[in-house]
């Protein structure tokens, strides 16, 4: 990595790359970058965690490796697999006596091995070490925390037939969770954890702009607000950033620059994903309308 | 705020120290990142200064406020509209216990009252204002709950032999059947000159499904309370469960029960939960529970146990309404209901009969022996959903008293 990157550096490269963040998650990835240690970031489901850790890749100009978790995912997954095809093949191909003692050890050489994401993470020669987003780990089991929680202190993994496996440079690890369950204690530990809020609404509106030109500047204002009075409401799911952008996305489509009752009751599944919510909204829609009007 | 750096590192362990009879987990490991973020960042900033700490000694949005008012009471100096609770979110309680909060206060040369200002109810949400007047906000002592056979009780629970039944995982083990293991099957065919000479299989693992119990503890509860604290208490020491109550509103005691020493539970479950013994809201209680907690605690097929009488002074329809969304999201629904128990009890109550349609089983809970019928149900789930939810829910035996929803639903009109 060239010189460090001060938080000041970190807030104005994420927005120049139209990620509005606030100084609390500069000085977090700042943390994390100069303590070496993971990043650990929960948040509702869409307030924008993933596209951090992207961000941050391009601002680091590192490559961006990305784990998504799923309930069972394992090592072959995670980590590594022999590509038996191939070896299978390969050994077929020999003949017996000497020849087949030598085919023996190639076959178990990184020749064969299927590099996954974790291995790719610890093992590479990148000029910048990479950023490694382990995403949604929450979807994950304990044992993978387990394997994870070894992993992520002392940066190495062993393969049984190679060897030892240690990083030559440590990556930026960003680890998110939408809290589905509770991540265990000891992971978190060994993080440092930043919580993502949604924005207010100054700040969404200046997403909203950054991130869906295309919305004219009054409808980029009355999506937000709308947004806003929703949360208020006592839904199932509310809707997070990536709704909003959506939204305005999906009006400004429409050809709308501004909203009125009409358009967001013919557009409002672009944030509402339960049928009970939709119901619930749709009687408000003229009230919640007038007020981000308003607003 | 810190000026000089050569004073903050003593002052930095009494504010870990802080923290840690706060509640939160501030061990060595943490201070020694907080020393290290403090060195590569500018002191003089005072809101970097706030976040890297954040950063390093919070790890679970539930300790945020924690972190925030501990911060305030150490750092910042005294902000009289904080300590008069103006400024929202800046409140200056802190979860101590008296005794700590005034060893604090003493340190650091504040009253008491700033220290850890009792909360008073215009704090709690607008959700419960229209109740507020019958929502009995005292500390309910489980002392003054009938004590005589419980200890006896309590041994019965904690030896109960049922385990919950199990589910599968998609994460997969070696087998004698199943489907094909390619990875062993092709590991074993290359040390034979890449014959296939054996076939290995592997199947889903199987895990004990999670439990979540939803417990009334409102003042029709109240004989009850203690002992379904204790079966809580017990199935949380060997079970994945996690654990709420509510009267009039929802308050989450699973890391309250995870305490090994039953008393000790149960102590903090009484003084974290400062409606015992109000008035119901079921509705209200299931809805808050599906708003903000179905997703995250109903992940993996879990078990939902309701227990409550059913005495609701909420709306019935809500009830429905949000018995339908739970019993969507939740692999089965269960609703204990004590008076089950007593002879003659039809369920009447309009709590109950808004709630009986959308439950899988429903069942008494006034003694061991009905309890020990839950676990003999919990037991007996399948690994996976069984094809036909519905008949099930009516073919039930060897239960020693139950009431098939649907049926019981039927013969209900009226309002008890």
């Amino acid at each position: 990595m060239s010189a460090p990157l001060a938080i000041e550096d970190i807030e104005r490269r994420l927005r120049e790359r139209r990620y509005i963040g606030d100084r609390a998650l500069a000085t977090s990835i700042f943390l994390a970058l100069q303590l070496q240690k993971p990043l650990f970031i929960e948040g509702e489901a869409g307030v924008g965690k993933t596209e951090a850790a992207k961000v941050m890749a391009d601002v680091l100009g590192a490559r961006l490796i990305r784990l998504q978790c799923y309930e069972g995912i394992d090592l072959a997954h995670a980590v590594y697999e022999w590509n038996y095809p191939r070896q299978l093949l390969h050994i077929r191909l020999m003949g017996e006596g000497e020849d087949r003692k030598v085919a023996e050890r190639e076959i178990f050489s990184s020749e064969f091995l299927l590099r996954r994401p974790l291995l790719d993470a610890i093992d590479n020669d990148d000029a910048t070490p990479p950023v490694l987003l382990i995403d949604e780990i929450d979807r994950s089991d304990e044992e993978f925390e387990a394997f994870l929680l070894e992993l992520l202190s002392d940066f190495q993994v062993s393969i049984p037939e190679i060897g030892t496996i240690k990083a030559r440079q440590v990556p930026f690890v960003v680890i998110t969770s939408n809290r589905t369950r509770e991540v265990h204690d000891a992971l978190k530990r060994r993080c440092l954890y930043h919580w993502i809020d949604y924005p207010d609404l100054d700040k969404e509106v200046e997403i909203v702009r950054a991130r869906a030109p295309e919305a004219a500047d009054g409808l980029a204002r009355e999506v937000a607000a709308l947004v806003q009075g929703l949360r208020g409401m006592d839904l199932y799911k509310v809707p997070g950033v990536a709704e909003t952008l959506d939204w305005a996305r999906s009006l400004a489509a429409l050809g709308a620059t501004h909203i009125d009752s009409n358009l967001v009751n013919a557009t409002m599944g672009a944030a509402l994903k339960y049928q009970e919510d939709l119901e619930r909204v749709r009687e408000q829609v003229p009230a919640l309308v007038d007020k981000a009007q308003r607003a | 705020m810190p000026s000089e750096s050569v004073d903050l590192l003593p002052r930095l362990g009494a504010f870990a120290r802080l923290l840690h009879d706060a509640g939160l987990e501030a061990g060595p490991r943490r201070l020694t990142d907080a020393t290290r973020a403090l060195g590569v960042i500018d002191l003089k900033q005072q809101g970097d200064f706030r976040n890297a700490l954040r950063s390093v000694f919070v790890s679970r949005k539930e300790d945020l406020p924690t972190f925030e008012a501990a911060f305030d009471i150490f750092w910042a100096p005294p902000d009289p509209r904080a300590s008069a609770g103006v400024i929202p979110g800046r409140s200056r309680a802190l979860p101590l216990s008296p005794e700590r909060a005034k060893a604090w206060a003493n340190a650091l040369g504040l009253n008491a009252s700033q220290m850890n200002r009792e909360q008073n109810p215009t704090e709690f949400p607008a959700r419960s204002s229209g109740y507020s007047a019958e929502e009995l906000l005292r500390h309910k002592d489980f002392e003054e709950m009938t004590w005589a056979e419980t200890e006896q009780v309590r041994r019965l629970l904690e030896q109960a032999p049922w385990r919950v039944g199990e589910r599968r995982t998609r994460r997969l083990r070696a087998a004698r059947s199943g489907r094909i293991d390619l990875r062993r099957s092709a590991r074993h065919a290359i040390r034979s000159s890449g014959e296939l000479m054996a076939l290995f299989h592997r199947k889903p693992r199987v895990r004990r499904r999670p439990l979540v119990l939803i417990c009334d503890v409102s003042g029709s509860m109240e004989r009850y309370s203690r002992l379904l604290m204790i079966f809580a208490h017990a199935i949380a020491r060997r079970e994945d469960l996690e654990a709420f109550v509510f009267s009039t509103r929802l308050t989450r005691i699973t890391r309250l029960l995870r305490q090994r020493d039953l008393d000790r539970a149960l102590d903090s479950v009484s003084k974290g939960v400062r409606d015992f013994s109000g008035g119901t809201r079921i509705g209200d209680a299931i809805g808050d529970f599906n708003r903000h907690w179905a997703r995250r605690v109903l992940g993996h097929g879990a078990v939902v146990i309701i227990i409550s009488d059913g005495w609701d002074r909420g709306d019935p329809a809500q009830l429905s309404a949000e018995l339908i969304h739970l019993r969507r999201s939740a692999h089965r629904l269960i609703w204990l209901n004590p008076l089950l128990g007593s002879e003659g009890y039809e369920p009447l109550t309009r709590g109950m009969a808004a709630a009986l349609p959308y439950c899988d089983d429903f069942l008494a809970a006034h003694n061991v022996e009905a309890l020990d019928d839950l676990g003999r149900l919990l037991a007996s789930l399948p690994p996976s959903r069984g094809r036909s939810r519905g008949a099930s829910r009516a073919s039930l035996t060897g239960l020693s008293r139950k009431v098939a929803p649907r049926e019981a639903a039927g013969r209900m009109g009226t309002d008890g």
